[in-house]
Formats: structure tokens, sequence, C-alpha cells
């Protein structure tokens, strides 16, 4: 049992769906600070049960928060989803904003296990301790749209699937408080395993802290830092235009992913950025709680008064990826994929990949019907496609159109254009996903500096550190975008004077070291190895669109191997890149399931 | 990574922080720039720290003479009260004994640690991306103690407080400074009409301001309004080397491109909008950065937080002396700065910089900012003198 619950509540909420129990786990203090919380606790308990098929009764569904969560901390309202994924067969884990970390943890929760399957649709609502399993058999079906004009209720957080995941989509995405997503590897999927249609948390309790004064020079620290980060705070960045105002940058430095991936620059992207999105739509700022840059941006405008507008992935994929010029379409696509529930960045490389393999010349008309025969399974190519695009594309026995690691689509960054990225994105543990070592923030945006990101030199270390980094993040749990301008320095102080548990960003980093290298254990005990690791032909092979002065060529597969190797002796995998024994040993990690 | 190495060390000479520097990088195996008896514990240190750099030196004069004294005086905790430590460094922890175990203890909290044994001064810092990351906290720490030896020196001197100890290394630091420059550079003369011009002209005058000491080399910022564009240094950038680092920014609300650019944009935005200026240049000149901090108002309820609260109307001659934080935030300079530069030729931010403004090129810009930091430096001696 925790000993001194600062920070963390020192309960977690185990819920079996086969027998309709409820009981509460008190893990040990050395859990807790093993593993922290969010991805890291999660993942702790999804090891135990990770070998088991994504589907089977007794596979976890996990929702966990941090110790930062519901404290003064700034953007530590997120929290971690994370199961099997259906769509990769890797760890799914996914850092989803909104309310509902700071909700469940009001509510004297630190995560919930969910175990079993619901013989029919339920929903699971809490309010502080009493918990109840309830009949959700009127919301089957129902958008999440619907579903969160029905269940959403003052400050009560709301998560739900749509029919994405009840149709079987293994791309579909957990909705929360209507505006954010747990959008990758499917974990919305999971839920529909468990006939879980919707979890609704409302808390009353405050959190513990062990040292306010302490804590609240930590966040001056950190605002600090964030006023002078021209990418989250400036004129142009995130609080005032979202995660799209990396649109321009990202064509201007010739790494658009554009008509599949075939070409890096969209001639039309000046006319669709966020300045175009923001005369049209008239966003407003929204953001998740206890966050001030407010990156989320609703709509405004006649016709889109309450709509979450797209983010970056999305603006960048609905546009470039699959030649659409049309803004309207990208807002519509985006509604319509939050109503399904389903994860925008997968939804539009499938499509893009089915409008390679199909010949396809302008989907722009097709677009709308395919995302809804996708959504709904209504036809037998929308259920193709709702497989994703490895599915999809080795059913056509074109296995290079899937622009995808693991099965997971890749996000709106070429690789060619930044070398650390193509590393990154390789080796991801949950497929190719551009967060888990973000290296745009140094090859690109210049922070902490910049890095020549036309070299493999140093990246391999890099990525590994920035690895450990994003996973402690994680499990603070805190927004990842917020160390643009902050670092690890400052959210130490902060996790200290919370908890009480004196700590270092060093030490923070040792325990992020740990909990990826988990992840890393668990995909091995999958069978996933270097050859995983890798990525589409095409990178290789294929140049990009040079221009600007700025030439990109194809990907140099023996560096980018040898690259791939540092990492491995970094990170203490053997050279086929699976978990060993000695390095779990080392980590305090068990390799024995037991 | 040999060649990062190389570089990084072959700047700290350079930038005359340290004559003999020992730089590392690791990516799977360790690159040092030369060998050296202080490795087997520096790699004890990168062993036990999650990084992958690490320079460690004995800094040259007057830091070297600065370093001797601060470390006495504040034996366990320098922290100096400029925007650099602020906002980045917080403050640099001192040590004793040049041994992994203590090393690691400070240098896993803080960006850098000094270690004062005998008489030897070592400044040692990390990088976790780059070695890029270690030379900035370096140069940062030495600024930030140069900053604060210069300034304690003055507001000792007021109090009647100096000790014969501070007045030799005062006096030792004096000797070893650089004489102030008193000619300018001939730069392109202006006004500039294409993208070409402005970049190479930009280019120019950030290389010259880092030669002439006005700024460390990842520190200021400099922009051109051509139009409807600001051409501007992007964030954490080198003054001296700003090829391929300007960004074009449109101020007619067509494009975010200007994401990269430099954090101050928004003041420089303003600037241009309020006033008839094409150039802004701005550096952290060290006199104008210590006389900014320079205050006999010991009394005063806003002591502690002159650089978000003076409200003072504190001017050096004519140039006024505004508080202001780095960036948008609501103590932002971009609140203070651009009302405080109309008909001036440059603004000083409390222990910040100086920012000087021109309406045809650099060369005005440079002049200001030069006559401005060779004011502030005779007037800081005057200012001794008087006491």
């Amino acid at each position: 049992m925790l000993t001194s619950p600062n920070g963390w509540t020192g309960k977690i909420l185990h819920i079996d769906l086969d027998t309709a129990s409820i009981d509460a786990l008190r893990p040990e203090t050395e859990v807790y600070h093993k593993y922290i919380g969010g991805k890291g606790l999660a993942g702790y308990y999804l090891r135990p049960k990770v070998t088991l098929s994504w589907n089977h009764p007794r596979m976890p569904l996990l929702i966990f928060t941090g110790p930062l969560v519901g404290t003064a901390a700034p953007t530590s309202g997120r929290s971690t989803i994370m199961s099997r994924s259906p769509l990769t067969g890797t760890i799914a884990d996914t850092s989803v904003g909104g309310r509902i970390g700071f909700q469940l943890k009001r509510a004297g929760w630190d995560g919930i296990v969910i175990t079993g399957q619901s013989e029919t649709p339920c929903g699971i609502e809490i309010d502080d301790d009493k918990v109840r399993i309830v009949d959700a058999g009127e919301l089957w079906g129902k958008d999440t749209a619907t579903v969160f004009s029905l269940l959403a209720d003052g400050g009560r957080s709301v998560a739900t699937i749509g029919p994405a995941a009840e149709n079987g989509v293994c791309f579909a995405a957990v909705m929360v408080d209507k505006h954010h997503v747990a959008g990758r590897t499917g974990i919305g999927l999971c839920f529909a395993a468990k006939k879980l249609k919707y979890l609704s948390v409302q808390g009353s309790s405050k959190v513990r802290i062990h040292d306010r004064k302490k804590l609240y020079a930590a966040r001056e620290e950190i605002l600090r830092l964030t006023a002078a980060s021209p990418i989250l705070m400036g004129q142009h960045g995130f609080s005032c235009f979202g995660t799209g105002s990396i649109y321009d940058l990202m064509d201007s430095r010739r790494m658009m992913p554009t008509d599949n991936f075939r070409k890096t620059h969209f001639d039309r992207a000046s006319e669709l950025n966020a300045h175009a999105y923001k005369k049209r739509y008239d966003p407003g700022k929204h953001g998740c709680m206890g966050c001030h840059i407010r990156c989320k941006k609703i709509g405004r405008s006649a016709g889109y008064v309450g709509s979450s507008m797209p983010e970056f992935e999305t603006m960048s994929h609905f546009t470039a990826l699959i030649d659409n010029t049309d803004m309207d379409l990208v807002m519509q696509a985006n509604t319509l994929c939050n109503h399904y529930g389903m994860d925008t960045i997968s939804a539009a490389a499938t499509l893009a990949c089915y409008k390679e393999i199909s010949g396809t010349k302008d989907l722009s008309g097709r677009l709308i019907p395919l995302l809804e025969e996708i959504g709904q399974g209504s036809t037998e190519l929308g259920r193709q496609l709702g497989k994703g695009s490895f599915h999809y594309a080795s059913s056509h026995n074109q296995q290079t159109a899937s622009m995808s690691v693991k099965g997971l689509e890749l996000p709106a960054y070429d690789p060619r254009g930044a070398y650390g990225m193509s590393l990154a994105y390789a080796l991801a543990t949950r497929g190719g996903c551009h967060l888990r070592a973000y290296p745009v923030s140094h090859e690109i945006l210049r922070k902490p500096v910049a890095t020549d990101r036309f070299t493999f030199s140093g990246k391999a270390r890099i990525i590994k550190i920035a690895e450990d980094q994003n996973a402690i993040v994680d499990s603070l749990t805190a927004c990842k975008f917020i160390f643009l301008g902050a670092g690890l320095e400052e959210y130490a102080g902060a996790f200290s004077a919370v908890t009480g548990v004196a700590a270092t960003a060093q030490d923070l980093l040792k325990v992020g070291e740990r909990i990826y290298y988990l992840e890393r254990l668990m995909n091995s005990l999958n069978g996933f190895e270097a050859k995983d690791d890798d990525l589409p032909g095409r990178f290789f092979t294929e140049a990009g669109t040079s221009g600007n002065g700025i030439e990109v060529r194809p990907l140099d597969r023996e560096a980018f191997l040898e690259a791939r190797s540092r990492y491995y002796r970094i990170r203490g995998l053997d050279e086929d890149g699976r978990a060993t024994k000695e390095k779990s040993k080392e980590l305090g990690l068990a390799w024995n399931n037991s | 990574m040999e060649q990062l190495v190389k570089k990084y060390a072959g700047k700290l000479i350079s930038a005359g922080l340290a004559e003999n520097p020992l730089v590392c990088g690791l990516d799977d195996e360790v690159v040092w720039n030369r060998p050296d008896d202080d490795i087997p514990i520096l790699e004890q240190v990168l062993g036990g720290m999650n990084i992958n750099s690490l320079i460690c030196v004995e800094p040259a004069e007057p830091y070297l003479t600065i370093f001797r004294f601060l470390t006495s005086r504040y034996p366990e905790t320098i922290t100096p009260g400029d925007c650099e430590t602020r906002t980045f460094l917080h403050d640099v922890p001192v040590i004793r004994d040049f041994a992994s175990a203590s090393i690691l203890t400070h240098l896993r909290e803080r960006k850098s640690v000094v270690v004062a044994s005998d008489n030897n001064i070592r400044l040692i810092t990390f990088g976790g991306v780059s070695p890029e990351q270690a030379f900035v906290s370096l140069s940062s720490v030495c600024f930030s103690a140069f900053v604060l030896f210069f300034a304690d020196y003055l507001a000792d001197c007021r109090q009647g407080t100096i000790t014969k100890e501070q007045q030799r290394a005062f006096d030792k630091a004096v000797a070893e400074l650089e004489p102030p420059h008193r000619t300018t550079p001939v730069l392109a003369t202006g006004p500039f009409n294409s993208e070409q011009q402005v970049y190479q002209a930009i280019i120019e005058a950030g290389r010259f301001t880092v030669d002439y000491g006005l700024v460390d080399s990842y520190f200021g910022n400099i922009s051109y309004r051509i139009s409807q564009t600001i051409y501007i240094s992007q964030t954490g950038s080198s003054l001296d080397a700003l090829v391929g680092c300007i960004d074009p920014c449109p101020m007619d609300d067509s494009s975010c491109a200007g994401i990269t650019a430099s954090s101050e944009l928004v003041a420089h935005d303003e600037i241009y909008k309020n006033t008839d200026n094409r150039a802004i240049l701005h550096g952290h000149p060290k006199f104008a950065v210590i006389l900014s901090m320079d205050c006999s108002d010991f009394d005063c309820i806003n002591r502690g937080q002159c650089h978000i609260k003076c409200t003072g109307k504190r001017l050096i001659k004519d140039i006024p002396i505004v508080p202001g934080e780095v960036g948008t935030g609501p103590t932002g300079l971009c609140h203070t700065l651009p009302p405080a530069i109309q008909n001036k030729r440059g603004v000083i931010v409390w222990g910040h910089g100086l920012f000087t403004v021109a309406r045809k090129d650099f060369n005005e810009a440079f002049k200001h900012l030069l006559e401005i930091e060779n004011m502030c430096r005779e007037e800081y001696f005057a200012r001794a003198r008087r006491c």
C-alpha cells in the first residue's frame, strides 16, 4: 500500500465485466515509484497479460492518470488508455486530453483496470467511490455526438466509442469530452471488444500536495519557459493557431507527405494553412484540463459552430496525402471521423493507400461516402479498408502501398526530410508514431537546439533519450508539447513538490527508460523484432520533392540500418532488436511472466 | 559526432570562454576532442546520466578570476539575477571535489556545475540532444557570472561593503577586459528591397554583433522589414551563423511559416507596426545589462522582482530601461519594449539586453548598439568611482 498518498490516491479501480465485480487495488509504494502513473502504471498492469490476443476476455483495458493530474502543474490534465492493439498487435497506448484524467483522480482513483467482457453493451459510471456498470443497449450504434449530448453534464467527463468500433474498424478511436481523441492503434476497438460503450466520471476530492509553495515555484518556471517559446505561445504558435500552425513549415521544409508519400511538397498548401482555416471558420480556443496553452480549436462560423477544428495531421493527410484542395471537405471528414470514432491519421492514410492501389485520380467526391462505409462497415470495401492500410494493401498483394510501420499508418512528417524521424518511426513501440521521440522538435522546430535533419549522426542516442523522456511525460502525466518550452528539470521540481518524492530530471529519465524498455519487452514477447523496426521501401528508393534549395534524397538504407543497430546497442537490446534478460534485470523488470 | 565535438571546442575558444576545452559527444561510442586526465572521471559522469554530450573547461580570463571570486563568496550556489539565469539556468551549483559522485549529484538537477577545488575552476555542462546544448549552457553560465560579478561590485560600492579580496578580483578582471571597440564596421547599405539583399545584410550584421562581443552567439536576434514581411533570425539561432536560419514572416496573416522565428517576433512586429524603422538589432551587451540592474532604491517594494515589476521611469542618458520577460506572457517584453522604443534609438530590457532600431539598414542599428554599450561601460565605471 502507498505509504504517503501525495499526488497519488493509492487506489486503482478494478472492474471485471465478466462478473460485474468491482474492487480496489492498492499497489505498493515501490510500484508507484517504479512506474509513476499514466502509461508507466498502465504498462505494469498490461505486462502479465500482454501475450493474450487483443480481444481475449482477460486482456485488460487500462485507463490511468498520473501524479501531477489535478494539480497546479501546467498541462497535467492528461491520461493514458492502454491495451494490446487490434491494428498492429503491439502494445497500444494513447495519451488523451480533456477532463477524464482530472475527474478520475478527483474521484479518488489513480487508474482503472477493466477485465472481462460484458454480454451486452454497457457503460461504466463513476461518482467518487460509487461505481456502477450500467446497461448501454440504447446507446450502442449511436455516434459519439449523440452520446455526448445525452451524457455530458457539467464538469462530468465522458469517454465513448462510436459506430466504427462497434463495426470492427481496427483504427477505431475513443472520443473524450467531445473534442479530444484517444486516436491511435485502434484503442476504441478494445472498448468494443468488452462491449463497453462509454465511461463517465465525476469526482469531488482534491489531490493532496506535499509542498504547495514549491509546486507554485516550479509552475512559475514552467510558465516562464512556455511564454518564451514561439512555437507554443508566439503569434504563429500552437496557442493562436493550434497544431495546424506547423502546416506551412512542413511544406516549406519539403517534408509534407503528398500523394501517399510519393511527393513531399503540396502545391496548394499555402491556400490550406492554419490562417486559411482561421479566416473561414473563426475558431475559438479550447484546452485540456489544466492547460494554459489551449491548442485545441473549436469552430464558430455558421455551419461549424462547436465543431472541432482539424489538428495538423488531419489537415495535412486529408489534403496533401490524398490530393484534396477543399477545406470544407477536410472539416466534414474530421467531423465524421470524430462522430464515428475513427483515427484521422489512419483513416486518411488508408484512403491514400486505396487511392494508389485503385488508381483513383480524384478521391474528393468519394471521400465522405468512403468514410461512412468504413465507419458503418456497410460495404465490403468499407470493411476491408476498416482493417487498415496494411491489411488492405496485403490483400491486394501490394504491401508497398501501405505507408505504415508495424501496421500503424505514418503521420504527416516525411522521414526523408528528417532522418531522426525515420528512426523514430521505425523504432516506436506502437508502430509508425511521431510522438514517441518527436524529433521534429530539434530537426525542424529547433528545440531545445537545432540538429542537422539530413544526418543519422548522433540520432540513435537522441531518439533513445527522447523516448525515455516522453515515456515519463506520459506517466506524470503532462503534455509532450510543453516540452518544446519547458524541460524535465522543471517538471522534476513539480513532481517532487506534489509527491514529496525527491527526484531529479535524470532520476525521472531513468524511470522513463524502464517504462519504455518494458514496452520493448512486451513487444518482444509477442514476436516483434528487427524486421518489424523498418520503414516502407519507398523511402529508400524514391526521392522526395526537392526545391527551395532543399534536396530531398531517398534515405540511405545502409546508414539507416547502422543507426538502428546503434540504437539497439544504446537501448540494451540484442542485435535483432529484442529485449534481453540482462538489461531487464538491470532496470528492475521481471523477465519471467510470474 | 566527431565533427560536432570539434566544432564546439573551436567555438568555445573563439568566443573567449576557454583556451583548452574538453568536449565529448556520445552516440553508441564516446568521442572526445582531445585526450585529458579528467576524462576517466567525466566518463563516469557520462555513464551516470542519460545524455549525449559533455563540456568541461577551465574558463578563460576574465571568467576565471570571476569564478574564483564568486565561488568563494557563494560557496554552494551562485544565483545571478539576469534573464538568462532566471529563464534557463535557475542557479549554478558549486562543489569542491572533482569527483564523479558530487558532480552527478548536481548535474542531475541543473544544467551546469562549477567545480572549485583549490585554485582550480572547472565549469561542466551537458546536452541531451547535441553538444550545442552544452555550449549554450556554458556560454550562458559565463555571461551570468560576469553580470553578477560586476553588478555585485557596484551594489557593494553603493553600500560601502567592498572587501579587499573583492577589490583585488575586480581589478584583475577589469585588467583582463578587452578594450571597447571604438569604430563600427562598414555594413551593407540599405534600404534593401530584395530578399537576397536582406539575407546577406542580416547575416553580416549578426556576425559582427558576435565578433564585437555584443552578444553571445546563441542569444539575441535581428530583423529587417520589407513591405509587409519581417525577415527575422530563427529561435535559438547563432547570430554569427545565420545562413539558412532566417524566417520570412508575413505581417498580413497569410502564413505561420514564422513559427520557428525568434521568440521576440511579436515585439519586432509591434515595433515595425508603430514606427517607420526597417531594422532591429538585439544583443546582450554586458555593461548595458549590468547597468540596467543597478538601482540605488534598496527599499523599493518591487526589489527582487524588478524584471517584471519595475515601475520607475529609468534612463541611462537617453536610453530607457524597461521590465519584461522573454516572449509573449503577461509580463513579456512584447508589452513594454515597443511603446518605449518610439522615437528612441534603443531600449534596454532589465537584466536582459539591448534593442536598437534603424530606419535604413544595420549600419545605424549596429552603431547604436555599440555606442550605447560603450556609454554604459563608461557610466558603470563612473558610478563605481563616484561611490
